[in-house]
């Protein structure tokens, strides 16, 4: 029997910072097997990012890793000089990061990158490394390797990026490959070909240690999972035994957030709130939206979904009246709220609120919780019943958005959203950027709100299943154009749109059986 | 990336005209009359008189000066010094060369320097940096003179005929360079190590100082470049201290003779070449911009 490439017992990774002590990883043991796909699977800040790191020696600066026993490749790497740790870097593993787009130098060519990983690891001449490349990138199933090895990241689109990052993490040959959030950038159609990719390596013979916060997204791929909470494994076992029934709560959790849960609402639509009518936008000589007309009522969920470049944050930009039409109107509360001054939009902007996907850049980070909140109520009403309808505490009033996570930073924006009771929400991808654990917490809330309120809400996603799980009506956008709509059940069960069952096909989703 | 070069250029064009022009309202604002301005505290007779107003064509329309004085500024032709009975080009060109050499000198002296900082001691990076910023040039010329030309006698004490010349008046103007530079990259390689296409890089194999040098420099290049640029155009005013120290001749010293004796047209000239050294500095800062990174090539 060949021996595992990695065996990890009583792994324990500390964080010294300059003011405190942080357990990031508490006694995890686990080994990988030669062929394997493994899954750890947690929210942020489980400790399993710094735990796939601590193999190749990259657990970050201030971190002290302890182990009984830490085998990596058959050698005892608690022993590891800077030296030993590089041969095995992208050698024995080969690491592939979230977001390309950052992972990549974006100063250098992907050709550069690629040929990098050669340029350590052999010693091959340049017109060797530069050919070795090319046949790298055509193996990733990139379309004209020649041109685009001379390309700049940001000059790819996001799933060609992505190719290129896997390309030169498979560069060093290496008989690991770790996957640190692979997909969580992209669009779901792409992020479907991405695990494609990553399922034909593993078909390949390679051996993959993935990392991801959403179970749905490793479920179809890993042959075993491993659940992390708060530094600790709480579970371990085969995909099939996790999902027919796991032991832990956290694990139970964490599928029925994966699987999505439909809220269906008892509030009847009332009047028309907004109202958009043939609306047009050009950039230049491209038009980014065309003839796209939505009415948003009373107590109504609304999506838009499509994929990154289908013009849907566009739409968003044109009825919050940032953007003016080309032609066509938008008309808010029954008055017209484009082509017209922005003193005229003003009386009504407090009843229209937005929701952006990152809340970090939407705070002034000098301000507190309290500030943020205080600004977008009406005089002199307090902070704190606001904060508690979004479920935060007084303990939050005095922090600043850095301090908060993710989650409760979402929903200090909700609470700011509310706060001047407005008539319409426009969420943009307010879930995106969170866990799946979180997504489906800040969703339930933000049902709430419509459901007490009756605040109507347009939601903004390229995800379909958050949308399913939400919107009364969904509008499907490809090109600028709305392709399909109509009720969320008609759109999701019956999809008469090509495109739209493209998107629907690309959600990745359990396959629970009971 | 075609387009981009224009359009700096065309902005650099349009920066010497207003400085041209703002010289030149300048000359028509000195008290008495335009002659008395340009003679300054030179011989004032009416043979030069006549000979001014022939030159400046002040016998005719106003707008007909201004785009004589214009046309000639563009062909390098900025008139005659009264006082010294030379073309102003060429009292300035004899000098231009001596402080473009040391400016230059110094720049690539301090770019070197930080680099060698910046790379090989990072951690020192802050302190070297506060102590050659705070520490006066002129301080640190006196101090290179005494040790290596009148002690050691290694290099001249003054003058401007050797390359051996050059070095302490460069040394001295680079080293507060070095010191701020040294920390802009060091605040820029930080940043960069901490970014994910390092990690990526890292768990290639690379050494740390590989993805350093091949990586995050680049990165760091950027704000450095615009700091090198600023410091580059400091110099060539800064340069008036260190040509006393040295005794060397220099822009700084025939600008500090042509305002005390009025010299006006050598002083106008002054103006311009200011503007134009600005110019190319920040068209060559834009050009290095988009060298060092391709995503603002896009236009």
């Amino acid at each position: 029997m060949t021996p595992p490439l990695v065996r990890v017992e009583d792994l324990t990774i500390t964080f010294h910072l300059p003011r405190r002590t942080v357990e990031a990883v508490r006694g995890v043991s686990f080994t990988i097997e030669p062929g394997e796909c493994v899954a750890i699977v947690g929210e942020s800040g489980s400790g399993k990012s710094v735990t796939a790191r601590s193999l190749v020696g990259l657990a970050g600066p201030g971190a002290r890793v302890d182990a009984a026993t830490l085998e990596v490749d058959g050698q005892d790497a608690r022993r590891f000089a800077p030296r030993d740790w590089r041969r095995l870097r992208g050698g024995f593993a080969g690491l592939v990061l979230q977001d390309a787009l950052v992972s990549l130098d974006p100063l250098r060519t992907v050709g550069a990158e690629i040929a990098e990983v050669l340029r350590v690891h052999s010693s091959r001449s340049r017109s060797e490394r530069t050919r070795e490349a090319l046949r790298l990138l055509d193996e990733v199933h990139v379309p004209e390797p020649e041109r685009r090895a001379g390309q700049y990241p940001h000059q790819l689109s996001g799933g060609l990026r992505q190719r290129a990052l896997i390309a030169s993490a498979l560069a060093g040959g290496p008989k690991l490959l770790i996957a640190d959030e692979p997909t969580t950038a992209l669009d779901a159609t792409v992020q479907a070909q991405i695990l494609k990719l990553l399922a034909e390596r593993r078909s390949l013979g390679d051996t993959l240690l993935l990392i991801s916060h959403d179970l749905a997204v490793v479920s179809r791929l890993a042959d075993r999972v491993l659940v992390m909470k708060d530094g600790r494994l709480v579970e371990s076992g085969t995909t099939k035994r996790l999902l027919s029934g796991a032991d832990h709560p956290y694990t139970r959790k964490l599928i029925a957030a994966a699987s999505g849960r439909r809220r269906e609402s008892t509030a009847e639509p009332g009047p028309v709130v907004a109202e958009a009518t043939a609306l047009r936008k050009v950039y230049g000589d491209r038009a980014v939206v065309r003839d796209v007309g939505v009415t948003i009522r009373r107590g109504e969920i609304v999506g838009l979904v499509g994929e990154s470049g289908s013009g849907k944050t566009t739409v968003a930009q044109l009825l919050f009246g940032l953007v003016e039409p080309t032609s066509g109107q938008v008309r808010f509360e029954g008055q017209r709220f484009s082509g017209v001054p922005e003193r005229a939009r003003r009386p009504l902007r407090r009843r229209l609120q937005f929701i952006a996907q990152d809340p970090l850049s939407a705070f002034d980070p000098r301000w507190t919780v309290r500030r943020i909140v205080a600004e977008a109520l009406p005089r002199g009403e307090s902070v704190t019943p606001v904060l508690e309808r979004v479920g935060l505490g007084g303990d939050v009033l005095d922090r600043y958005p850095r301090q908060l996570s993710g989650g409760q930073r979402q929903r200090v924006a909700i609470a700011r959203a509310i706060a001047p009771r407005p008539s319409l929400i426009i969420c943009d991808e307010p879930v995106s950027a969170l866990d799946v654990s979180v997504q489906e917490q800040v969703l339930d809330l933000l049902a709430g709100i419509r459901e007490r309120d009756g605040t109507a809400l347009l939601f903004i996603s390229h995800d379909l299943g958050v949308v399913r799980d939400l919107a009364d009506r969904v509008l499907v956008m490809q090109d600028g154009q709305v392709v399909e709509q109509g009720t969320s059940q008609a759109v999701f069960e019956q999809p008469q749109h090509e495109y739209t069952r493209r998107l629907l096909a690309a959600v990745p989703t359990l396959e629970v059986s009971a | 990336m075609i387009t981009a070069v224009l359009r700096r250029v065309g902005a650099g064009v349009l920066v010497l005209w207003a400085a041209a022009s703002a010289a030149y309202l300048a000359l028509l604002a000195a008290p008495g009359s335009t002659v008395d301005a340009i003679i300054g505290d030179g011989a004032d007779t009416p043979g030069i008189r006549a000979q001014i107003i022939d030159e400046w064509h002040l016998d005719r329309p106003a707008l007909v000066q201004y785009l004589d004085f214009l046309w000639r500024a563009a062909h390098g032709d900025l008139g005659r010094s009264y006082l010294l009975q030379r073309p102003v080009s060429a009292v300035i060109g004899s000098q231009l060369v001596p402080t473009l050499k040391l400016a230059v000198a110094a720049a690539v002296f301090g770019l070197v320097l930080a680099l060698v900082f910046a790379i090989f001691a990072r951690r020192l990076t802050s302190v070297i940096g506060l102590v050659l910023v705070s520490t006066p040039p002129f301080l640190i010329g006196i101090v290179l003179l005494s040790v290596f030309s009148f002690t050691l006698g290694w290099f001249p004490v003054s003058g401007d005929r050797s390359f051996a010349a050059l070095v302490l008046p460069a040394i001295t103007m680079g080293l507060p360079i070095a010191g701020t530079l040294a920390q802009v990259l060091r605040e820029g390689l930080d940043r960069a190590l901490e970014e994910p296409f390092a990690v990526t890089a890292r768990a290639r194999g690379l050494r740390e100082r590989a993805v350093l040098t091949r990586h995050a420099l680049k990165h760091a290049l950027l704000p450095a470049v615009t700091m090198l640029s600023w410091s580059f155009g400091v110099l060539i005013g800064g340069t008036v201290i260190i040509e006393q120290v040295f005794g060397r001749p220099g822009l700084g010293q025939v600008t500090v003779q042509a305002v005390n004796s009025s010299d006006l047209p050598v002083v106008l000239a002054v103006v311009i070449l200011a503007a134009a050294v600005f110019v190319v500095i920040n068209t060559v800062t834009d050009l290095a911009y988009l060298l060092i990174d391709p995503r603002l090539r896009r236009s």
